[in-house]
């Protein structure tokens, strides 16, 4: 038994890290949620859409430099900044188009107007890219090291060195920044963030911005790995588990409820394979609105009524 | 122009059907219903009976999502579970229509309280998310439990047993589901002339001074996602008996999001909203399909766009209605009858 | 006081993150009487009344209704107990009629469950029409509100609004009826019209009623009874008239004018 579990170990540890590691990718997909509720009060249900977007961008985008015989340097140099700017660009035109008009209407209408974001996206990647797995670049390439026994991916380790950075630029930038100051202030209270002078508009345009931009980085470092296809958008329902165990309004808690759904799929994984995984996040999400609402960081008092 | 409406007892004016031609209408309307299926096509009627059994579940949403005010993304899953009930009571047990029916909506009942008691608790999102999750376990459920529902290769129904008729024709089909649905009309109607109806609204507009009335949240929530859940469940019950072979990616997230599609464009909390909303569902694909023919001159390999094509517009139908009209297609109905009503006085 | 007090807030004491909002609040309502509450801004009023309707939870002290402790209670379960409240900024329901907003309010009173609702047969509809007949004859008569009871409450000016929020809570049938500022921004003939309701439904139906209010002459005018809160403490109790007098409520007003 004892001896079973020391073999398998190694196994353990491995499947933990490369969980642990897909965690710090969910967290920078929920961040993008955590925000613009933060900001604007709307659940965005079509994160995971604008996360496949993102990568489809960014296909398309290294489509375009391959057809001008441009060598791997420019999926860098070109491919990932223009991705990210296209991204906030499409950000900031959702935000402009669909959320703005809905300024001042109830809840129930945002949510909505989020559900059919789902559809329309879904549907226009369909009809735009069709359903065939694509493969866009990766960022580093699959490179396996041994430490002692344990075999380590350091693409992995690359993407979630990424994704961990960004997300302390986005912590340090919510502490600190006149942009994170007036957003923390919005999301406590709208009419006085108004009355302040700070630009409420402009907040909105902004939470919706960094999320696309860093959704769109998650979904240039899942899509090489997992095939593009656009049932990537699933992603953003997978990831409320996410951000609900993380606690809805709480930027570290979603780093930290990342890594943990993160483990537990890769646990899940290991012990009993085929798609059991893809049940934990839901099954997560239904375990903490029964024991804990208000998340591992949220505010406890946003839950009730 | 109907200008006055006289009645000289409470009960009367406390009655569904007001006045003359609110009365006139809804005869005229079940009228149209049974013998409107001698003069369809074939596919027409498989179309119209699809939609009639749409409008069951649709009625059900509209309960919870509409006059409630609670989103469901599971609704389709909570189709999927009546229908698989049935399927497999009907199927593997033989059991005949009468226990198969309201077996499925117990049990549809039963699984939407498993999702919904933890959720309603809280914040009406909370139950959004929660039906998110549902859907994805009970369809990863009918996947995966191969001994009971036969995985994705899907199961076949025998078809529905009524003393001695079998129900396999298109028109059989329909005159067998029709009651149903007026059934589900009727009580969805009848709640909001009682309390019951009132607290729902109540909840929906200010959990604050529901609270201060006396309406206790928690049990008018789960009152109202159970008749949902009901609703849903006779819904899946007769599916299965009007497909008579159901898989699970028929219940998928996709036909919950179609569901609210259809709510919002009919119109939410109203009568006629759900009516509107199932022939719309049902029609989308098909004019989706007639412009795509046009638009590629006929050319088949087309018809691989009809589906992506028909997810755009749900979704575009359902934030453009949000945006430009959010009582939906019902707003248009009553501006076009206050129009007749007053003629020709203003026109 | 001879007999037992309907009403009886014992020592509440309310605070919020450290704020007292109200410190040892001791008064009681005599049944069939109209007590007031006045006191400057801030002074704890609406806390007040939010304790008595479950709101705001007392850190200490206690809140009896007709001998029954309510302190803890839970919000839905205080309209059965005999509770009716109106609020400062209405709080009607605008997408109902005021016949409907109306009907909500007798909801603890009525009995019909989710099945019968849904077939409409025998009790229900009973219920629903012994109900309307009620209203109609109890209610909207004595409200003069029959011209709009099938007008969406959207679409109503602000003195009827004040109005069918007090049939509403009158449908709740309250053994106390708590008004949160009766006739705040009200003309003086709507103020007018809502003084004589008030006293109408003291005197030929005998309901108690608490109300909270800054207009002074009103609340002299139809009070029995007059507790005057500053800073959350209970600085004067007793007739109108000799609250007008104690000179710790003189104090207390002018001195909040003059800050």
């Amino acid at each position: 038994m004892m001896e079973a579990f020391m073999n398998n170990l190694p196994f353990l540890i491995e499947d933990s890290l490369t969980g642990l590691m897909t965690g710090g990718i969910y967290a920078l997909i929920g961040v993008g949620i955590v925000l613009v509720f933060r900001a604007t009060q709307v659940f965005n249900f079509a994160h995971g859409a604008v996360v496949m977007f993102g990568a489809y961008f960014y296909y398309s985008i290294n489509l375009g430099l391959d057809a001008m015989g441009l060598g791997s340097w420019s999926v860098y140099v070109i491919a990932l900044p223009a991705t990210l700017i296209l991204a906030s660009l499409f950000g900031m035109l959702l935000e402009r188009l669909l959320m703005r008009p809905m300024l001042g209407q109830n809840v129930f209408a945002m949510i909505m107007v989020t559900i059919g974001l789902i559809s329309v996206l879904d549907g226009l990647a369909a009809l735009i890219w069709k359903t065939d797995a694509r493969y866009p670049p990766e960022l580093a390439k699959l490179n396996i090291v041994d430490l002692g026994g344990i075999l380590i991916n350091t693409q992995m380790v690359w993407s979630f060195c990424i994704a961990l950075v960004v997300f302390v630029i986005i912590v340090i930038l919510f502490q600190k920044s006149r942009a994170g100051i007036a957003m923390r202030a919005t999301a406590t209270d709208q009419s006085t963030a108004y009355a302040m002078g700070i630009n409420v508009p402009a907040v909105f345009a902004s939470a919706w911005v960094v999320a696309a931009a860093t959704g769109a980085l998650a979904g240039i470092l899942l899509a090489p790995v997992n095939s593009l296809t656009p049932g990537l958008s699933t992603i953003g329902l997978s990831v409320i588990a996410v951000v609900i165990l993380g606690g809805v309004d709480s930027v570290i808690g979603v780093f930290v409820a990342g890594l943990i759904v993160g483990w537990l799929e890769a646990a899940t994984n290991h012990y009993f394979g085929g798609e059991a995984k893809d049940l934990v996040p839901y099954i997560v999400v239904l375990a903490i609105i029964l024991i804990r609402p208000h998340g591992l960081f949220g505010t406890a008092d946003i839950n009730r009524v | 122009m109907i200008i006055g409406n006289l009645k000289s007892n409470y009960a009367a004016d406390e009655a569904i059907l007001r006045s003359w031609p609110l009365r006139w209408g809804f005869w005229a309307a079940i009228a149209v219903a049974l013998i409107a299926p001698q003069f369809m096509s074939g596919y027409q009627l498989y179309l119209t009976t699809q939609a009639t059994v749409y409008l069951i579940a649709l009625v059900g949403l509209n309960i919870l999502t509409g006059y409630t005010g609670l989103v469901s993304l599971g609704h389709g899953a909570m189709v999927g579970v009546g229908a698989y009930t049935t399927a497999v009571l009907a199927n593997t047990y033989g059991m005949p229509v009468f226990v198969t029916i309201p077996a499925a909506m117990l049990m549809t009942v039963a699984v939407g309280l498993l999702f919904g008691l933890p959720s309603l608790r809280i914040k009406g999102l909370y139950l959004t998310i929660a039906t998110i999750s549902a859907s994805f376990i009970i369809v990863f459920v009918l996947e995966t439990w191969e001994s009971v529902t036969n995985g994705d290769s899907g199961i076949t129904i025998p078809p529905a047993n009524i003393f001695g008729i079998e129900i396999v024709s298109d028109q059989q089909k329909f005159y067998f589901i029709l009651p149903f649905a007026i059934a589900a009309i009727l009580f969805g109607q009848n709640l909001f002339r009682t309390r019951v109806g009132r607290a729902f609204i109540a909840i929906r507009d200010g959990e604050l001074s529901a609270e201060i009335i006396g309406v206790n949240l928690m049990k008018y929530k789960l009152y109202s996602f159970a008749i949902a859940s009901a609703l849903a469940g006779l819904s899946g019950a007769l599916f299965s008996y009007m497909f008579l072979a159901i898989t699970p990616t028929l219940f998928e997230l996709p036909i919950s999001i179609q569901l609210l599609a259809a709510l919002v464009i009919g119109g939410v909390a109203s009568t006629l909203g759900p009516i509107f909303g199932a022939a719309f569902i049902v029609m989308v694909p098909e004019i989706v399909k007639g412009v795509l023919g046009l638009l590629s001159g006929g050319d088949m390999s087309w018809a691989e766009y009809t589906a992506p094509a028909s997810t755009l517009v749900y979704g575009m139908l359902i934030i453009g209605f949000m945006l430009f009209e959010s009582q939906g297609l019902v707003a248009i109905w009553r501006r076009f009858w206050r129009f007749v009503n007053l003629w020709p006085f203003r026109p | 006081m001879v007999s037992e007090p309907l009403l009886d807030i014992r020592n509440v004491s309310v605070s919020f993150g450290g704020v007292h909002a109200l410190k040892d609040v001791s008064f009681s309502v005599a049944e069939g009487s109209i007590t007031a509450v006045i006191g400057p801004n801030g002074a704890g009023k609406t806390t007040m009344f939010n304790v008595l309707s479950g709101f705001a939870k007392p850190k200490q002290g206690q809140v009896v209704l007709a001998g029954e402790d309510i302190t803890s209670l839970a919000i839905d379960k205080r309209a059965g107990r005999g509770f009716a409240r109106t609020f400062q900024n209405i709080s009607l329901y605008p997408g109902m009629t005021v016949l409907e907003n109306i009907k909500l309010g007798a909801h603890t009173h009525m009995k019909t469950s989710v099945l019968s609702a849904g077939w409409f047969w025998g009790g229900a509809q009973r219920e629903e029409v012994a109900l309307r007949q009620k209203i109609e004859e109890e209610i909207i008569d004595f409200l003069e509100i029959d011209h709009i009871r099938n007008h969406y409450v959207s679409m109503l000016p602000y003195g009827y609004l004040k109005r069918v929020e007090l049939a509403r809570a009158l449908a709740m049938q309250p053994k106390v009826l708590l008004l949160d500022e009766p006739v705040a921004g009200m003309n003086h003939e709507e103020t007018e019209d809502m003084a004589r309701f008030i006293l109408d439904l003291q005197e030929q139906r005998g309901v108690t009623i608490l109300l909270v209010e800054h207009d002074m002459s009103m609340v002299m005018d139809i009070s029995n009874h007059v507790a005057v809160l500053n800073f959350g403490e209970v600085i004067a109790t007793g007739a109108p008239a000799q609250v007008q007098a104690s000179p710790a409520v003189i104090e207390a007003y002018l001195g909040a004018e003059a800050a």
